[in-house]
């Protein structure tokens, strides 16, 4: 029998294991916060497990493409995207880095252009992913905290 | 092997870093831009760049950069539009920078901006169709000044390769230096860093040097290198760096380059500055076969010649 915090869903996605307190980062980037009212999405955060705390992301009658979801990656390395068809997981796969990163983090140095009013989204170049190497697109600065300089 | 088509294709490109140019590229800017030195002393006329419309967007003080890049545009029959006081422009009015690019990209050829805040000749290639050439990006990049200290060099001494190349300053804040150290180790030059203590050759730009494959010779000390060197090429070390004026001056001192230390050198031995320079280099080594920076600060137009007649597509 499976331990279900919320009402299960019927059709959807659930993002599993996200970083402890992240959810509604996650939802920002993914541009989730907007859905129409007769789906529900369930946010569940601070969830007790094996690993320590996590959140949980459920979205009603909405399959996420693998594609969209990979930009949570930085923020939610170990996330996992569950599709639910007929209350059973049919597709399971873990978000990968994708090669860019754009508009989740802004650049760390102060005098980058795209701290400035200009109509660019902050946007860095992966270019490792164990550790983390994010190069910023314009002023070509390594990023060194990411979690500081989250949007 | 490499393909010249893919390797060589200039036409429309911008340069935004020297990394944005392969060693072929950066060849044959300087061998197009040999065939330009006559035209640049006006001793020939050309009308290769006729009809064309250079706009420079100075927002920041520059003589050299801004004079040298429309000589060049003048001098193969271009004309030239712009502002080097943000002040006099829209600017002042809180026009953002992309919307200031969409303007000239409407109304020139090329666009070769200097700004203050670093990123922004990239941001600037993103929304403007005509080739931008980046004249300085904050602390960013230069890569037309990388350009011409290259063809000075291979000018002087015939080749880069294997020539003892010294750096000398404020090699942690200098801008120029640091693309110069990795476009010289490309071209197989042996590199020393010589700087005061605390304003060291940044780790990454030591990293990446030996990326290329060479080692470079670290040293607080002039007289380490001053005897093996091809070039010295030196850079200004600004006061603001100093706790303290004594501390400024005794360091500026033993970094100055006069015509006592040039006695400790090879006669082949040239200096190089990217100017304006205050006390680095001492005006009696204006006069001697030492001094290369004014032929240097001349090369500024031939290279950018060459550079822009390539990007416009008017020589191959
Ligand atoms: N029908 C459903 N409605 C809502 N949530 C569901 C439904 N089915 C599964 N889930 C949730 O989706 C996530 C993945 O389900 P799964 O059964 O694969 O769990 P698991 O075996 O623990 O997987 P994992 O090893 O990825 O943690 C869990 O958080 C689970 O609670
Ligand atoms: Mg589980
Ligand atoms: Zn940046």
């Amino acid at each position: 029998m499976k331990e279900l915090k919320v009402s299960p869903i019927k059709h959807g996605t659930v993002i599993d294991h996200i970083e402890c307190g992240m959810a509604l980062k996650v939802l920002k980037i993914l541009g989730l916060t907007e859905e129409p009212p007769e789906d529900t999405t369930s946010v569940i955060i601070h969830v007790p497990g094996s690993k320590g705390c996590k959140d949980i992301v459920k979205l009603e009658n909405k399959e996420l493409k693998k594609k969209e979801v990979n930009q949570i990656a930085l923020i939610s390395p170990d996330a996992t995207i569950n599709i639910i068809r007929d209350s059973e997981v049919v597709k399971k796969y873990r978000v990968e880095l994708p090669d860019t990163v754009i508009g989740i983090v802004k650049c760390g140095n102060p005098n980058c252009i795209t701290n400035f009013h200009e109509p660019v989204e902050p946007k860095f170049i992966v270019e490792s992913r164990s550790p983390v190497v994010l190069r910023c697109a314009y002023c070509n600065r390594k990023l060194e905290d990411v979690t500081a300089n989250l949007l | 092997m490499y393909s010249p088509l893919i390797t060589m294709k200039f036409r429309g490109m911008d340069l935004v870093s020297i990394r944005d140019l392969t060693v072929p590229q950066m060849n044959r800017i300087m061998d197009v831009a040999e065939g330009m030195v006559p035209i640049a002393k006006g001793e020939k006329v050309s009308k290769l760049l006729d009809g064309k419309i250079l706009a420079t967007l100075f927002y920041e003080p520059s003589t050299r950069t801004k004079l040298s890049f429309e000589s060049a545009m003048m001098r193969l029959g271009g004309r030239v539009i712009g502002f080097s006081d943000p002040k006099s422009s829209s600017v002042a009015k809180g026009e953002t920078l992309a919307d200031t690019i969409r303007m000239a990209d409407a109304y020139s050829d090329l666009i070769v901006l200097r700004y203050r805040n670093e990123g922004a000749a990239r941001l600037a290639a993103d929304f403007s169709e005509v080739p931008v050439i980046n004249a300085g990006d904050g602390a960013g990049q230069h890569p037309t000044q990388t350009l011409l200290d290259l063809f000075t060099i291979r000018e002087e001494m015939g080749e880069i390769n294997g020539k003892n190349i010294a750096l000398l300053g404020d090699l942690k804040y200098g801008r120029t230096v640091h693309s110069l150290s990795e476009a010289l180790a490309m071209f197989g030059a042996k590199l020393s860093f010589v700087s005061p203590r605390g304003l060291e050759m940044p780790a990454e730009t030591v990293e990446n040097v030996e990326k290329i494959g060479t080692k470079p010779l670290i040293t607080n000390c002039l007289d380490d290198v001053i005897a093996d060197a091809d070039i010295l090429y030196v850079t200004r070390i600004q006061k603001e760096r100093f706790a303290d004026l004594a501390e400024y001056k005794k360091v500026a001192g033993s970094f100055q380059v006069n015509t006592e230390l040039l006695e400790k050198a090879k006669k082949s031995m040239r200096v190089m500055h990217p100017l304006p320079r205050v006390t680095e280099i001492d005006p009696e080594v204006d006069s001697t076969p030492h001094a290369l920076y004014f032929r240097q600060a001349f090369n500024g137009v031939p290279v950018r010649m060459a550079l822009m007649a390539l990007i416009m597509g008017a020589t191959e």
